[in-house]
This record gives C-alpha cells, structure tokens and sequence, in this order.
C-alpha cells in the first residue's frame, strides 16, 4: 500500500539532496571539527558553510546561529538563559497555545516561583496584542510567543509583537519551528531577539536544530562543557545533522516560493472538497492568517482516532486533537483555548502538507474522507 | 501509536450489533462527549428471559468501538443474572486485551450494561441496584463505591491505574489522595519506596526551616493541581502551626473552594511538612466578573 503522507507538521520526510549531502560525514569526513589536525579540521568550513545556508534563510548574520539537538532544546535554552541573565526579571509571557516545549518549560519556572502568565486567544486562535500590552511591565524578562501554530497553522503577528515587547524591554522568543521554510521570514528586520527551529520540520534530518540569538542578547550558557558554540552550547557538532539541516535550509529557500503558491492551492483544494463534501465538519483557525500547508477540521460527533485509524486503513497519515490520541483525557490545549466545544475537538482532525504531496493524494484523501466520517457517524449515538 | 490487538482491531472496522433496538426491555447511556466516549446500549429478552438481541451505538477511539462490540456478543444468550456478573475485565480479555490507558473503555461496556439491566428491572417493578455512594472525583463523577469495584476486580495498585480504568483522578488530581486511601484500604499498604522523593521531613524545625519546606510544597505539590483549575496560591504567613495562604485566580471565587483549602491544601503540608499544621485564608477582594472554568460541570 503506498503512503500517502500528510503529517508535515508532525515530522517531514528527508530531502534526496540533503541526505546525499549528510552521508560523507558518517563514512569518509567524519573528523572533529575541534581536533588539531587537518582531517578533522577540515569539517570546519562545512559547519561554518551550513550556518551560511542557515543564516540566508532567516536573514540573520552566521554568528548569531547556535546549534542545538531540535526545537525542544532551543526553546528550553531561549527562556531559560534569558530568565538566567536577568535574575532580577521575575515574569514570562507567553501563549495558552503554545507548543508543549514552551508551555511545559514555562509552567515548571512557575512552580520554581517565577511569575508566568498565559495569554489567552479568541476563537481563530489568535491573540489580543492589546491584552500583550497590558501585560507587559518592567518585571517581564521575556516573551514567548510561537510564529505559527503546529495544530491549526494560525501564525501570529510577531513582527508587531516584536515592536511592543521591545518598547518594554523585554526579550522576545519565538518558537518558529513550523514557520521555518513554509512562509519567508526576515530577522534583520523583525525585532525578534531569540528564534528555535528544528531540522525536521523542513525536510532535514531529526536532532539537529538551532537556536537564533541576536547580537546584543543576553543568554546564560545552556549546556557547559568545551568551547563549541562560543561555549554557549558545548558537546561535539552533530556534523552530518548540522550539514543536513544547512542543505534543507538552503532548498527550502529555493522553494519558499512554491509552498505558498502550489502547496497552498493542494491545501485549499483538499480542505474546500471535505468542507463541501462531509457534513458537520467545521474548519478550526483563522482562515486568512494560517501556514500555506495546514488545515484543522473538525467532524462533529465523532473521535479523531477512530477516524485516524480508518485512514490508515488506507495508507493516509494524519493527526488528531482528541484525547485519546495523546493518551490523555483532555482534548487538544490549543483548540480548548479557542473554546472548540469538546464536541468539535475531539473529532479534529490536522492535514498538513509538504512540496512532496500531488494533487491525485489530495483527490484520494477528499475521496475517502466522506466514507469514513459515514462509517463512524452510523456508530455514533449523537447522529439521529 | 496504540498497541492494539487484532481482536481489537477487527471488533473496530468490523463492529457486530451496531443499533438500536426498538422498544428495548434494557437501555443504557454511558459517558458523554465532553468526555471523548459514549456508549448506547439496548437489549431485549427472549420468552425464556435470556437476552435475545443487544445492539450498541458508540462515539469514541477504536477501543471504546471495539469493547461495545465484544459486550454485545458476550450477553448474547446470557440470562440477566449472568450479565450482570460481566466484568470490564472480561471484556477486555476477550478483545486479547487493551492498552492500560485504554482500559476505561472496557470499563464503560460493563457501565452501560449495569445502567440497562438496572432500567430493565425497574421497568419490571423489581428494586433497581442503583450504584451509590459517594462522590470521589467530581470531574468525572466517580464515586468510592466504583473506584473499590475497579481496584478489587483488576487488582489495581496506584493512582494512576485506577485513572486508566475509570478516569477518576484524571481531571484536576484534588482526589488522589482519597483514592490512594482507597487503594491502600483494599490491596494493603505499599511499601514507603516512593516516599524518597519526598521533601524532607525533619522532625524538629526551626520556622525559617518550616516556611521553607511550606513554600517548597505549594511551589511543587499544591500549585500544579490548583493550576490545572486556572487558579493560583501564595502563602501569606506562616505562626506556629498556622499557615495563611491566599486563593488567587479561578480559585479565588470557587464555590469549591472550601473544599480546596480542607481537601487539597492542608492535606498536602500536612503530609509534606508537619502533621500538626492547619491552613487559614486570607480572603480577598471578589471580582464578579470572573467566571469559575469549572471542569466539573463541563465533564459530565
């Protein structure tokens, strides 16, 4: 049975190109970079090359890249070197909606007494800038509002977030993790002062990933050992990942491009053709502010894994808000913030794409879905 | 990804006794959507008083799908008696087993069952067995009664098992301690393994000693689960064995909140920093605007 993947949000798959570039380093350049003689030397200028690619992408300067092993340790190193380096700064903003990495992070500072609060959002998913403002005080060390949202795609306006967290004086992260490579981003311009990304996302390999900071940023050192990294993030360079993700980085620029135009039209296409054609399916997020390649469906009185499950049945990989995909008892965090009802949220269901998808998956993923919602909704006891 | 078995899986894409029978001698309703799994059970009896035809309608995952459907097949046949004496565990052997964190689907067959044979006898004028007792979790309503059911029957050892099986617990937590008393009550007492990871308790404490460990206890033990509310605690002062904390957030005008300070918070720095110690709020202003997020209600 062929896959037909539409997970992209969850992890994507490896670029041809950014594998070939990764496999010398396992077998023939597999030298330290930091080691005194030329063999190991030499991989050097491929790490400093990688950070070149890198700092292309996010319109940033090469020495204001910091590897780390993914977006789970930029995000954790962001909030907490930046809270390490105003001691004094007892208070963290940040989202309802944010991905576990911030949120849980944020939630064990709070019970170590720092003061956190958590921004609501309305029932787009996004958040009331004013309500930032409000919030705001010479207290706030640092700000921690993701670019996009990994479930429903809403991206939030961090460029106007940048200016008012900055007129506070406050440092601003950003979780771009599932911005990165979908839309353009341009950090000479954006008062962004800390940014995570992870390879994965963008078609690079998993455990590798970097954390942006500024020139001027204040960041404790995160993980101490030898001097890599400035000192700032030490342990031996993930060669082969840090070339890797330098390659998808530099593809993903070439095709910035093509994920809004031919990405976003296969988008639109699979989300107009379930909306139109499966009955109580509501579309989850803001519309017109969202990642060119997610959509967030709800099928009211049914369960996200069930439905999960029978796609599977036919080779479609997808995700679901619903409890018990998670293990949990909750339904989804992002879509409970936007007051979903549990009716909606434990039936939604997250399509995202890559460049990698056709237009004949996309026909084959709307023509089952109308199957599968009829199967499950013939079981459920709330469909008359 | 779930483990499931096959049986399971073919219970879920090739569910048996789908429906709703019309004019039923039992009905049952289980759980809710707010819960994430619903169960509708129906069955009518033959002329020898066996049960001749059950059907179910399910909302939720493959294994809430899958134990409705092997509930069915199993009462087929069976006198009420006899269904009656079906267990969760029963049901979920004959799926060849369910993730434990799973397990609270089978449990919710054996529910909806219990519910259709009580409707049943009621319609027949016999005494109906309602489940009583009291309220232990109040987010999912369990009561003691179903949380004893539950550990005598599958052996069950730790909080966290018990919420697999019956989501009791699995809400805002403020009833574990009772449900480990429970638990303790029927299996005996646990070893004092896990007490390590305990602050320590000194014996004799000077009172910067004891605002430290008081402190340390809201910070890690009481603000979590009061968080999970959307509320918030500060300790205020510490005199001897008093302890003045403040309710802040959702907590603040919770109609609960009594219930909080008693259940939660006193019980938490008595076991954590001395048995002796009581609790005392310090009220503040009440802003009327603010509407308690009250899981409670919203689950069930």
């Amino acid at each position: 049975m062929k896959t037909v993947y539409m997970d992209n949000n969850a992890t994507s798959q490896v670029a041809g190109e950014v594998l070939a570039e990764m496999l010398p380093f396992f077998t023939e350049t597999y030298g330290n970079p930091s080691s005194m003689h030329s063999f190991g030397g030499a991989v050097g200028k491929h790490i400093n090359n990688a950070r070149g690619q890198i700092a292309t992408l996010l319109g940033c300067d090469e020495s204001e890249i910091i590897f780390t092993s993914g977006g789970t340790e930029s995000d954790n190193a962001a909030i907490k070197g930046a809270l390490a380096a105003e001691p004094e700064k007892r208070k963290i903003i940040t989202t309802r909606v944010e991905h576990p990495a911030v949120l849980t992070t944020c939630r064990e500072l709070e019970s170590q007494g720092y003061n956190v609060v958590e921004l609501g959002v309305d029932s787009h998913g996004q958040i009331d800038i004013s309500q930032l403002e409000a919030e705001l005080d010479d207290s706030t060390a640092i700000v921690s509002i993701m670019y996009a949202n990994n479930e429903t795609g809403v991206i939030f306006p961090i460029e106007k977030i940048g200016e008012i967290v900055k007129a506070a004086g406050a440092v601003l992260h950003t979780d771009a993790v599932q911005a990165v490579g979908k839309i353009p981003l341009n950090l000479s311009s954006a008062k962004i002062d800390l940014l995570s990304l992870s390879g994965h996302k963008l078609h690079g390999p998993k455990g590798i990933g970097v954390l942006y900071v500024r020139k001027g940023t204040r960041l404790s050192p995160f993980i101490a050992g030898g001097h890599q990294e400035k000192g700032r993030r030490a342990g031996t360079e993930n060669t082969a990942g840090i070339v890797g993700l330098g390659k998808a980085c530099e593809i993903a620029g070439e095709f910035i491009a093509e994920e809004n135009t031919t990405v976003r039209k296969l988008r639109d296409k699979l989300e107009k053709t379930i909306l139109t054609t499966c009955p109580d399916a509501i579309l989850n997020g803001d519309k017109n502010n969202r990642l060119p390649n997610t959509t967030n469906i709800s099928f009211e009185f049914i369960e996200g894994e069930a439905i999960l499950l029978l796609l599977d049945q036919f080779g479609i990989c997808a995700s679901s808000g619903s409890a018990c995909t998670s293990g949990s008892l909750e339904p989804s965090h992002v879509l409970r913030a936007m007051g979903v009802p549990f009716t909606a949220a434990h039936g939604s269901i997250r399509y995202s794409l890559s460049r990698y998808n056709t237009e004949a998956e996309v026909d084959f993923v709307a023509e089952k879905m109308p199957t599968i919602i009829n199967q499950l909704r013939e079981l459920s006891p709330f469909v008359k | 990804m779930w483990e499931y078995t096959d049986k399971v899986m073919d219970s879920f894409l090739h569910p048996k006794n789908v429906g709703e029978i019309k004019d039923p001698d039992g009905f049952g309703e289980e759980g809710s959507l707010a819960c994430g799994d619903a169960l509708k059970l129906t069955f009518k009896l033959d002329e020898n008083g066996k049960i001749a035809d059950a059907k179910f309608k399910t909302f939720g995952c493959a294994s809430a799908i899958a134990s409705a459907s092997a509930m069915t097949e199993m009462i087929k046949g069976m006198t009420i008696e006899e269904a009656e004496k079906v267990t969760n565990k029963e049901i979920a052997d004959k799926l060849g087993g369910l993730p434990e964190q799973k397990m609270h689907c089978s449990v919710m067959g054996m529910e909806a069952l219990q519910t259709a044979i009580a409707y049943y006898r009621k319609g027949k004028g016999q005494e109906s067995k309602e489940i009583q007792g009291k309220i232990v979790c109040t987010c999912f309503g369990i009561t003691d009664i179903e949380i004893k059911k539950m550990v005598t029957e599958n052996q069950l050892d730790t909080v966290e098992q018990v919420t697999n099986y019956c989501k009791a617990g699995g809400g805002c937590g403020g009833c574990r301690g009772e449900i480990e008393k429970i638990i303790e009550k029927i299996r005996g007492k646990k070893d004092q393994a896990k007490e390590t990871s305990r602050p320590t308790k000194s014996k004799k404490m000077t009172n910067i000693q004891k605002i430290q460990l008081t402190q340390q206890t809201i910070n890690e033990q009481i603000r979590p689960l009061l968080k999970n509310h959307g509320g918030d605690i500060e300790l205020v002062d510490v005199e001897g064995n008093k302890i003045t904390i403040a309710l802040r957030g959702m907590c603040a005008q919770c109609r609960t909140a009594e219930f909080t300070l008693k259940d939660v918070v006193e019980a938490k720095l008595r076991e954590f920093v001395s048995g002796d110690v009581y609790v005392v709020e310090e009220k503040t202003e009440i802003d009327p605007q603010h509407v308690h997020r009250d899981i409670g209600t919203e689950k069930k």
